[in-house]
């Protein structure tokens, strides 16, 4: 297990450098992070901007600007200047993955909880009314614009609600600091979890209920039963164990793809999480932002995709010994 | 009882048709791979009704747009008719400048154009990507599915945002960069069915007669990846088609003056107290695309692979 762990980690690492590069490559494409300087009225004197040019190191060619990044972040943890501001650029990154972080983690809870239930009972109930009703609508939840029903929710649900009682139980703008207590913490994360919540539960209810489909329909599910044990017993300890296998890497895996994924769901509750530092960035063209973003992100889905193999081999000894 | 009513009403039906009556007992009529595909598709409600929703947003998207007096671009609506909730002569409302129709008709048109790209050049680039790296194997095989696996290392949406940032909100431009960010999927998918079709016997004998290895990837081996390709297209449309007007909601997708789906809901969605039908409209019609392609996908995913769906259990 030891061996596999180490070999995983191992290839991973060249992933890692090959994906900062390709980033580098792609936030150079966005365009001239000076643009703001250059198109200003009046036009400042060329002195001011080939000072700015000097300081974020515009001047020298891209491998020396890519190695001078590289170098920086690896040995000096030091994550480059943005263009705009004095911020530090790691702590603002990791700030607003704090933010996001919280948010997919109880929308996560909220999904599985929710996928586990239906997508069991439907497996279970196959072609019954309660099968095609929740089938259906997590079809519609998968075909839905996260906005539009971000909105939706903000505008009927929320605002509806405190105009109703008085109060400002939902919060339907900014993100909650760390020292609310619980009840605000809870209005405020309430409906982006609701939100992306939803979002994941479509799909993974989905996936449930196929892999669920697939172990009541196996040799040995026939086989528990044909022996007399009780349903509940076959259903929980003999099938659910199984088929939620295939889930947990699913799941590993999509959590990392929910944290930028919440880019939408933030912006229409105006957090100031992940997807508003990207999009910031990137209207600013903030070049150094925007690599230490999708440094973070490319990790996170290197470390999810990681942890999903490895959940395999722990969970299915199939994998681990062979 | 109902077996010798059976028979009756085929005898009854041949002998009308006139067709010559061959030994009736073992009649069964050839059916192709295709055939068989069409009889299970048609077995599933859902999508065969989604089908003709779909045909119908097409026709409406498309010929709709050319039968509508009220332009998207132009116009030319009364002004007592300014902010007007949903009426016969304005179906959709108005917001101050336009009829909403007309504009819906607009954004319902650029999604299927993005969905149709996806489908398309995402799809195509995808496959050959597949094909090539699981026919070549060994160091082309990981060079290429290592590339693959480097684009899913960055969150979709940020790549999109980020490459269509410089385009400057073309369609064309958007799609490309959509079927882009697709293609990796697909790829990932053809190269595994492609791993385990090179093995089998048709291609040992394509070899064998002196096949060329670029016959044998496009004559052999890509024609019977095209179920695998055509479920995964739907899932890949249905996907894009969202991540589309996500991309006009948070700025870096199609711009004004053009309109979007997604473009009609942000610039909706401080009127949806005042006036609802400029948000709910465009909505409904992104949920009713999205959810017609993927229904479609479902239905095509048990009529092409039989092997996951009920007609086995």
């Amino acid at each position: 297990m030891l061996v596999f762990v180490i070999r995983r980690v191992l290839i991973s690492i060249p992933v890692l450098v090959a994906s900062t590069i390709l980033t580098f490559i792609i936030v150079k494409m966005t365009g001239d992070p000076l643009t703001y300087l250059k198109t200003r009225q009046p036009i400042p004197p060329p002195s001011v901007i080939h000072q700015q040019e000097q300081r974020l190191w515009l001047d020298r060619s891209w491998p020396a600007q890519y190695w001078h990044w590289i170098s920086n972040v690896v040995l000096h943890n030091d994550w480059g200047p943005p263009v705009l501001g004095h911020d530090n650029v790691r702590t603002d990154v990791f700030h607003a993955l704090a933010v996001t972080g919280r948010l997919v983690a109880c929308s996560v809870a909220i999904a599985l909880i929710l996928a586990v239930l239906t997508g069991v009972i439907s497996a279970v109930k196959q072609y019954s009314m309660t099968d095609y009703t929740t089938t259906f609508i997590g079809f519609v939840f998968l075909s839905m614009p996260t906005f539009w029903f971000a909105i939706l929710l903000k505008e009927w649900g929320g605002i509806k609600f405190n105009e109703a009682t008085g109060t400002h139980t939902f919060s339907t703008i900014d993100e909650p600091s760390s020292w609310v207590n619980p009840g605000q913490l809870l209005g405020h994360v309430l409906l982006p979890t609701i939100v992306l919540g939803l979002v994941g539960y479509a799909a993974w209810s989905r996936f449930t209920r196929a892999s669920m489909l697939e172990v009541l329909n196996s040799d040995y599910v026939r086989l528990a039963r044909s022996k007399g044990l009780k349903p509940h017993t076959v259903l929980v300890k003999h099938a659910l164990r199984t088929a939620l296998i295939p889930l947990t890497t699913v799941c590993a895996l999509d959590i990392a793809a929910l944290l930028s994924g919440a880019i939408v769901t933030e912006n229409v509750f105006q957090w100031r999480g992940m997807g508003y530092l990207f999009l910031t960035s990137l209207r600013n063209r903030d070049f150094n932002i925007m690599l230490g973003w999708l440094l973070v992100a490319a990790t996170l889905v290197i470390l999810f995709n990681l942890i999903a193999d490895l959940l395999y081999g722990v969970l299915d000894p199939r994998i681990r010994h062979a | 009882m109902l077996e010798t009513h059976d028979t009756v009403t085929e005898e009854r039906t041949e002998a009308e048709t006139g067709k010559p009556q061959v030994e009736r007992e073992f009649t069964v009529k050839e059916r192709g791979y295709w055939r068989m595909a069409g009889r299970r598709f048609l077995r599933h409600r859902a999508a065969v009704i989604s089908l003709v929703v779909f045909i119908l947003l097409v026709l409406f998207a498309f010929v709709g747009q050319r039968l509508w007096h009220y332009k998207w671009n132009g116009g030319f609506i009364d002004a007592q008719d300014i902010n007007e909730a949903p009426s016969l002569k304005h179906p959709f409302g108005t917001d101050d400048k336009y009829d909403q129709m007309a504009e819906v008709m607009r954004g319902t048109q650029q999604s299927l154009k993005v969905a149709f790209m996806i489908a398309f050049f995402g799809t195509g680039a995808g496959a050959i990507w597949g094909v090539v790296s699981g026919f070549f194997g060994g160091v082309a095989d990981s060079g290429l599915m290592r590339f693959a696996d480097l684009i899913l290392t960055i969150p979709p949406l940020a790549l999109a945002a980020a490459l269509a940032y410089q385009g400057g909100g073309k369609l064309w431009q958007i799609g490309i960069v959509l079927a882009a960010v697709s293609a990796p999927y697909v790829a990932r998918v053809v190269r595994g069915v492609v791993l385990s079709l090179r093995e089998r016997e048709f291609i040992e004998a394509a070899r064998a007669l002196g096949a060329t290895n670029v016959r044998i990837m496009f004559r052999h081996l890509l024609p019977n990846t095209t179920p695998v390709l055509i479920v995964n297209a739907t899932l890949l449309i249905a996907a894009g088609i969202l991540l589309e007007t996500a991309l006009s909601y948070v700025g870096f997708g199609i711009q004004p003056p053009d309109t979007s789906l997604g473009l009609l809901i942000v610039n909706a969605q401080g009127a949806v107290d005042t006036r609802p039908w400029l948000f709910y409209f465009p909505g409904i019609f992104i949920i009713l695309i999205a959810l017609t392609v993927n229904f479609i996908g479902d239905g095509l995913r048990d009529a092409l692979d039989p092997r996951q769906t009920r007609e086995r259990r």
